[in-house]
Formats: C-alpha cells, sequence, structure tokens
C-alpha cells in the first residue's frame, strides 16, 4: 500500500464484487469524494467524511465497506480491485497508540484504541446482530463537543459501602445526540494534566435506553464508579470519574460520541439477550433491559432476557432495587456475590455453571445474543463457564463462538 | 420540501396550493389502482412486502424498509430539490436560465419526450405481471415487487409532469397511460420492446439488466433538461432506477455462479447435461443476452435523427452526464462516428454529432453494459469455467436505424438473408430454450430458501439475513 500515511483508520471503501456501478452514490456525495473509471467506483479517503449520506440510496450495499487500515488505500489501489483485499486483524501497538488518527477526525484515534482494547476478548471488531438499529457515530469530537447539562447524580451503592457508584444524568437540550444502547459516549474533563496537555477523553456505556433516560426527552443516564484505587489497589484518583461524581446539578459537561457500531442489541422479535456483567459493566445491561421493559407490551417483543449480575456485596451492586422489581417473564436475574459476609464467594461463572444446560441451549439458538461487559478478570472465567457449558450440552465451543461472533452473536467489552 | 405524506397523494411539489391540479390528480389515482387490481403483479394485492419507500427525497429519508401492501404503496410526486440559479447546461439556450413553465414553441416536442418516457413505465408492470407465479426465492419475489412499485411510482412523475403542465392534452395523454396495454393489438405500448414477452425470470433479469438501463440512460438525458420540472423528477427516479439495474446484473451473476458450480461438480460444459442437472447453461444465457440486448438497442431511435438533434438544440434532452462532458455543448461544429451499411460492408463516418445524439447515447450504454458482462465473465474466470459471455455486435438483429434491413451475425460480419436464419437457432433463444426455461422455474416461497438453477445473493436487502420473510403471504 503506497498513499496517504495515517497510521491507522478506519476506511470507507466500495466493494467491487458488489457494486453494480448505478453512479447513485457518486450522484449523491456531496464531498466529491467518490468518482469512477470504466473498471470501478472509488472513494477518496482524504475527501471522505464519513457522513454516511452515500448509504441508504445504493441499491447493492457494496457502499457499506469499512477498513481499519494502516495506511489508506489510494484510489489507484482502489481502481485495480477486482474484491476488496483480505485484510489481518490490524494488531494494537501502544507504542504508536498516541499518532493513531481515524477518518477524517469523525472517530477520534484515542477512541479506537479504547474501543480495541475493551473488544481484545473477541479478537477485535464483531459485526452487530442482523436486527440492530442503525447506530450514529462520531456526531461531537474533541474539538466540537456536544455540551450537556447535569439533571440528576445520586449514588447507586448504599451509603455503608465504600464504593461509591453513581448515576449521572446528562441533558442535551436542543443538540441532538441520537445514541443506541450499548454505544458508548465520551467525556472531556476539563484542565490539563500535569504536562499542560488537555485530558484524555473518557469512555462510558451508555445506561438509558435510545429513548431517554426520561422517556422521550433529550437525556442519557451514565453509571459512574469513583476511582480511588489502581487496578494493584493502589490509591489513586481517576481524573474523569472524580471530576463526574462531584458534578452538581446544573453543571455543564463537554461530551463526544457517540460511539460504537458493534455491541448493539436485537430488535426483532423473539430476540432474546444473555448478558454477563459486574458492576460498572451493568451499564450497557440497563439500558438494553429498559429498553425491553418499556416495550414488553408491544406485540412482537417477546424476546426473553438472562442477566448474570456480578458484584462484591449485595451493597455495591447498582440498580439492584429496580432489577429486583422487574417482572419475572421480562428478565431472569442470577447474582454472584464475591465478598459477601456469611456466604460462600461466588463469581457469575458459578452462577453460568449452575445453569449450564440453559445456557448451552441460549448459546445454541441463533435468536439469543451474548453480551458480556465488565472487568477484564472475569473475561476469562466466563468463557470459560460458557465452554463447560456446551461440553456437558454436547456442543463444540470453538466452532460456536467463531460462529456468534462472525454472526453477531456475541460481544465482549471489558476494561 | 419534504415529503407531505398526510394528504391523499405525497408529494413534495406543494400540491395542496394548486387546488385544481390537486383535483384532477385525485380523479387520475383511483383509475391508477384500477390498473394497478387489474394490470399489476398477479395475485398479489393482499401480501405484505418488505418495500423500500421514500420519505425524503434527501439521503438519509429516501430508503425506508417496511411491510407495505402493495395496493398501499404511497405513490406520489417527488421531485429532487431544485438547483438554486441553475442555467441550460447545452444547445442554443446555454446559459439562460432554465425554464420552469413549458416554452410555447417546445411544448410538442416536451409532451411527446414525457409521454414516451411514461408510456415505459406501466407497459413493464404489465410485462412482469405473472413473473411472481414463478419466483425462485421471498427475496427475487420481493425484489420483483420493488422493481414494480418503482415502475408505478415512474409512471406518477410523468403523469404529474402532464397534469401540472399540458392542460387538457397532459390529462389526456394520463388516461391513455392507463389504456394502453404491453403487448395489445389494437392498442399497444409506444414502444417495441415494451410490447415483448417477459415470461420467465432469466428474461426478467434479462429485462432489468438491459432494458431498465436505457431507462437509466434516457432518464440521466432527461436529467439535464432545461426544463426543470422534468430534470428534477428524473433525477429522482434515476435513484429509484438503480434498484432495477442491481436486481437484473446480480440475477444473472447469480444464475452464472450456480451453473458455474454444476459444471465443476459434474466436470461437464455440455449443455444437456447441465440442463438435466436443473441448471441453465452459458449458450442458452447468451441466447437471451443477445436477445434482450439487440431489442434494447433499437429504443435508442436511429443513427441519424433530427428529432434528436431539435431535443438537444432546444434543451430539452441533454446526454448522458452532459456537465461532465469537455466540449461545447452546443455541437453545431462536432462530428461523431456513425455505422452505416453500404455495397455489402458496414462502414463508419463521421457525421455531424448533433443528428448522431441517438448513436453517442447508445454507444455510452453500450460502454455501461460491457463493463457489466466482464464482471460476470470474474464470476465463470473464479469457477474456471466458460465461455464467456459476449455483447453481440451492435447491429446484430436490429428493427430499427441503419441495420434494420442488413442481416448481423453476433460477431459483426454482414451475410445473406438465408446464411442469417440458418444459424438464428444459435443466436437467439428457440421455443425449446424458452420451453426449458419454464420448465425449471416453480415457486419457491419458504423464508431462506432458493431455487435450483440460482445462487442465494451475496447480501440481503436491508442487510437482512438469507432466511427474511421478505414477503408474508396471507
Amino acid at each position: 500500500m503506497a498513499a496517504t500515511t495515517l497510521p491507522l483508520l478506519r476506511q470507507h471503501l466500495i466493494d467491487p464484487e458488489i457494486c453494480i456501478r448505478c453512479n447513485t452514490c457518486e450522484e449523491t456525495c456531496t464531498k466529491d469524494a467518490i468518482s469512477h473509471d470504466r473498471r470501478n467506483y472509488v472513494v477518496d479517503p482524504g475527501r471522505c467524511d464519513a457522513c454516511g449520506d452515500c448509504l441508504p440510496p445504493c441499491p447493492t450495499g457494496a457502499i457499506d465497506t469499512w477498513l481499519d487500515v494502516r495506511q489508506a488505500f489510494s484510489l489507484e489501489e482502489q481502481r485495480t480491485w477486482d474484491a476488496i483485499p483480505p485484510l489481518p486483524p490490524p494488531p494494537i501497538d501502544e507504542s504508536t497508540g498516541a499518532a493513531l488518527a481515524a477518518i477524517s477526525g469523525s472517530i477520534p484515534s484515542e477512541v479506537i484504541l479504547l474501543e480495541q482494547e475493551a473488544s481484545l476478548a473477541q479478537g477485535g471488531r464483531v459485526p452487530p446482530p442482523w436486527s440492530a438499529a442503525h447506530p450514529y457515530v462520531g456526531l461531537y469530537s474533541a474539538a466540537l463537543p456536544a455540551i450537556a447539562t447535569v439533571t440528576g447524580n445520586h449514588r447507586l451503592t448504599q451509603p455503608d459501602s465504600d464504593v461509591d457508584i453513581r448515576h449521572i444524568v446528562l441533558d442535551f437540550g436542543k443538540t441532538a445526540f441520537p445514541y443506541l444502547e450499548g454505544q458508548t459516549l465520551g467525556v472531556l474533563p476539563p484542565g490539563t494534566d500535569e504536562h499542560g496537555r488537555p485530558h484524555h477523553v473518557r469512555l462510558y456505556s451508555v445506561a438509558s435506553p435510545r429513548s431517554g433516560e426520561r422517556p422521550n426527552h433529550n437525556n442519557v443516564a451514565l453509571t459512574v464508579k469513583r476511582v480511588t484505587e489502581d487496578r494493584e489497589g493502589r490509591p489513586a484518583h481517576g481524573v474523569a470519574s472524580n471530576y463526574l461524581c462531584d458534578l452538581e446539578r446544573g453543571a455543564q459537561v463537554q461530551v463526544t460520541g457517540p460511539f460504537g457500531t458493534s455491541f448493539l442489541m436485537p430488535n426483532h422479535p423473539g430476540s432474546r439477550l444473555l448478558m454477563v456483567c459486574t458492576g460498572t459493566g451493568s451499564a450497557p445491561m440497563r439500558a438494553m433491559t429498559e429498553r425491553r421493559r418499556r416495550r414488553m407490551n408491544l406485540a412482537g417483543e417477546s424476546g426473553r432476557l438472562l442477566l448474570f449480575f456480578g458484584a462484591r456485596r449485595a451493597a455495591e451492586l447498582p440498580y439492584f432495587g429496580p432489577l429486583m422489581k422487574l417482572p419475572r417473564d421480562l428478565i431472569e436475574v442470577e447474582l454472584a456475590f464475591s465478598r459477601e459476609e456469611g456466604r460462600p464467594k461466588e463469581y457469575v461463572q458459578d452462577r453460568i455453571r449452575a445453569r449450564a444446560r440453559e445456557v448451552a441451549a441460549w448459546l445454541a439458538s441463533e435468536d439469543a445474543f451474548v453480551y458480556v461487559c465488565g472487568h477484564k478478570r472475569m473475561e476469562e472465567g466466563v468463557l470459560a463457564a460458557f465452554e463447560e457449558a456446551c461440553r456437558s450440552g454436547g456442543l463444540d465451543w470453538k466452532t460456536l463462538a467463531a460462529d456468534m461472533l462472525r454472526t453477531g452473536r456475541m460481544h465482549i467489552e471489558t476494561y | 420540501m419534504s415529503i407531505d405524506y398526510a394528504s391523499k397523494i405525497p408529494n413534495n411539489v406543494d400540491l395542496g396550493s394548486d387546488k385544481t391540479l390537486q383535483r384532477a390528480l385525485e380523479h387520475w389515482q383511483p383509475r391508477y389502482l384500477d390498473w394497478w387490481r387489474e394490470m399489476g403483479p398477479e395475485a398479489s394485492l393482499a401480501h405484505d412486502v418488505y418495500l423500500r419507500t421514500a420519505v425524503s427525497v434527501d439521503p438519509k429519508g429516501w430508503a425506508h424498509f417496511d411491510y407495505v401492501k402493495m395496493p398501499d404503496y404511497r405513490w406520489g410526486i417527488f421531485l429532487a430539490p431544485p438547483e438554486a440559479n441553475r442555467t441550460h447546461g447545452f444547445g442554443a439556450h446555454k446559459g439562460e436560465a432554465v425554464w420552469n413553465e413549458v416554452p410555447g414553441e417546445y411544448r410538442t416536442h416536451l409532451r411527446r419526450i414525457i409521454v414516451t418516457q411514461g408510456d415505459t413505465e406501466p407497459a413493464s408492470v404489465e410485462q412482469q405481471r405473472h413473473l411472481g407465479l414463478t419466483c425462485p426465492s421471498l427475496y427475487d419475489l420481493r425484489n420483483l415487487y420493488q422493481v414494480n412499485v418503482e415502475e408505478g411510482r415512474h409512471l406518477w412523475a410523468m403523469v404529474y409532469l402532464l397534469h401540472a403542465y399540458f392542460g387538457r392534452d397532459g390529462r389526456e395523454e394520463a388516461d391513455e397511460m392507463l389504456a394502453r396495454r404491453s403487448g395489445d393489438e389494437d392498442k399497444p405500448r409506444i414502444l417495441g420492446a415494451f410490447n415483448e414477452k417477459t415470461p420467465d425470470w432469466l428474461s426478467f433479469f434479462m429485462f432489468t439488466f438491459l432494458t431498465d438501463r436505457d431507462g437509466k440512460y434516457q432518464l440521466a438525458a432527461l436529467a439535464e433538461s432545461g426544463f426543470d420540472p422534468l430534470a428534477r423528477s428524473t433525477r429522482f427516479m434515476l435513484t429509484e432506477e438503480a434498484h432495477h439495474l442491481f436486481v437484473g446484473e446480480s440475477g444473472i451473476g447469480r444464475i452464472l455462479q450456480r451453473t458455474a458450480q454444476v459444471m465443476k461438480e459434474k466436470k461437464t460444459d455440455d449443455p444437456d447435461a447441465l440442463r438435466a442437472a436443473g441448471v441453465i447453461d452459458i449458450p442458452t444465457i447468451q441466447r437471451y443476452l443477445n436477445f434482450h440486448f439487440s431489442v434494447t438497442l433499437d429504443l435508442y431511435g436511429s443513427e441519424i435523427s433530427s428529432n434528436a438533434a431539435t431535443f438537444f438544440s432546444t434543451g430539452l434532452k441533454g446526454r448522458f452526464e452532459e456537465t461532465k462532458v469537455v466540449d461545447d455543448h452546443v455541437l453545431t461544429n462536432v462530428d461523431y462516428t456513425v455505422p452505416f451499411v453500404e455495397g455489402g460492408r458496414i462502414v463508419e463516418k463521421q457525421e455531424n454529432a448533433l443528428l448522431a445524439l441517438n448513436e453517442r447515447l447508445r454507444d455510452d450504454y453500450i460502454a455501461d453494459c460491457q463493463a457489466g458482462v466482464d464482471r460476470w465473465n470474474k464470476i465463470l474466470d473464479k469457477a474456471g469455467v466458460g465461455p464467456h459471455l459476449r455483447l453481440p455486435h451492435k447491429g446484430f438483429h436490429r428493427k430499427i436505424g441503419n441495420f434494420s434491413k442488413a442481416f448481423v451475425t453476433p460477431e459483426g460480419a454482414l451475410v445473406s438473408e438465408a446464411e442469417w436464419n440458418r444459424h438464428a437457432t444459435t443466436w437467439l433463444p428457440t421455443p425449446t430454450d424458452h420451453a426449458f426455461v419454464q420448465a425449471i422455474m416453480g415457486r419457491v416461497a419458504e423464508p431462506g430458501k432458493y431455487a435450483h438453477w440460482i445462487a442465494p445473493p451475496a447480501r440481503g436487502i436491508d442487510q437482512r439475513p438469507e432466511s427474511f420473510e421478505y414477503v408474508r403471504f396471507h
């Protein structure tokens, strides 16, 4: 590949095997990014800003092709293609992280890096469920953030717990901020770090459904844990989390995003959700569950939910109260506590093992979609429990898992 | 402006402000629906079809997918947004502001152009009305219906222009659109190719690949028109037309893919063996291609045409991608190469480019078809089977223009009538071909199932999975 020297970008391309050269995209593109010769239609990486205007008019779907590449394919290269060239998933090289650039700035490089790290367990990007709604991404950047107003900030964990997890509601007023359950948004803490540079963006999963924390309001909820120690347990001060947890009502926050095109929920009738989470990994699960709860009485929205939820103690489990009130015919909840006094240690994988037979049936079902979100440490245990469940059900986990990833039925986000 | 869906006739032309026009169109609407019930897709009125409907004409809004019963499809009047300060891009009026009313002196020409274009739209719906009974899958059935409802909408686009700008003559012409019938002896459709039968899906895919592509080129030439309402109507129609071309190109591509697969499995290219295996052999596909290509070439008219010159000079109809062509856009002193048959040979002569505009549009069209055929051949190459498909010579099997009296082989050789007739059965589909093709086409209408003779598509419509229930029967 010779050409523009962006180290990593999400490049918009047209699949020449599927394209029928109808010219609709070229006609539609207001950036003059699309052109053609006698052979192919091609996208100029220097002009395309991923606005998405060309996507709906394309009759074939060929236009909806995106590759993560180290160097953009030049127009000359694209013109010679008979097919999109196969690409290995780009390796994540942290030393080059700072130099990562994204497509014309719409997805900031650090967001791409964060997303890639979070999805390491599933081996990189996987497609969304086939019936997922089309997400908006990258509407607001660090250069042009959306301004949201804090309209709520309350503690979810019990007062006697030393863990401070908060439910924070941000209102966007008249600013459009369309998001889907499972997407993330970026928060820009004000001020600068010890080197005088602006703080990095921090990503948070939205905890409210697409219709708003309050139905049909332009707001979003976040689940934020105040970070007071690092992974090894040494005292540490999380810049963004402390900033968010201390916000008063009426304060204004700079927000980027929305981000995420993969960890999205299915919308087809009968689709089921198997969710596994710990701590604030519950945010996307709450959003999806709430979406289903609001719509549970609508015809054709009948797919069941199964949630495995882990925390150290019940007092530290966000949304414990509301969770217990959800109707059983909507969702089944399995809780696991690892430090509850007077009870044996239990992790989410233990609860999965206890229901191995059912879990295997869920994993095998084409209508069941699996979401795992939480601390990096849980990943291995959960996947091992899935493997065991499959073995007991006579299923080959390796094949099944690959198939689930390929068809967008399994999504893992850990941090 | 955005589309008004609240009114009886969805539109983005502020129809409500012109009560006379609105009444006239509301009067035409029930007749249109009667026509649809009588001549639209057979036995389809109650089906729920996963269709694309425009909810606005900007890119974000015009591809809205949902289940619709076809008689409830929101046919309406959608014009592409106006371009501010648009001027004539070609002809004698080049540089002047475009017209928003019909100039009196060009009225007859313009009406003729609109009627000829409009007549093809219901014609193709009539030609295709029985195909649903032999669909190879729900996916294909849905695509057929999408093509049909959009042809219906294209008729609406032309009828709107007739009603809005041509008074009583226009209204009468609009009624005639619903009175003519494809293939009817007494009241046929205006253009020849639109009176041919589309008896099977191979013909349908060839038709959408080849004949709808003529539609694309005609619409693209009209999208350059100095009569702005026509330009804006056809510009939006082009966006819809793209789907029809896709149906044709991918349809033939999938047939070739399946045939190639069986050729490899059986290690044979023997047409009889392949037919016995239930797939369509490449020579048969070639004969269908020869037929549909040649009758479609006739749609462009005579090589030398004073009408075409007039349409261009008066600013009514431009060339394909007129604005991208680099020349003076007036053409009075420019030549173009045109083929003639003289003294038993095909010779090329330089003719005035204005008079040769039909030929130029035909040549642009042929280049576009060739690119599609090349892509089909890649499917064969990938599987390592042959022979390649080839477009026949443009003089082959022509009924209109310089070649109409000549006997030209697909390779471009001039031969005697007797010689030509001796080979005709190897060049054009025979009754046996038709019988075979129709015999293998039984109806497959279960979600996710595909007829034996065609491969499933690479991607679903609206990114739906292979097993999606595109049509629900009641």
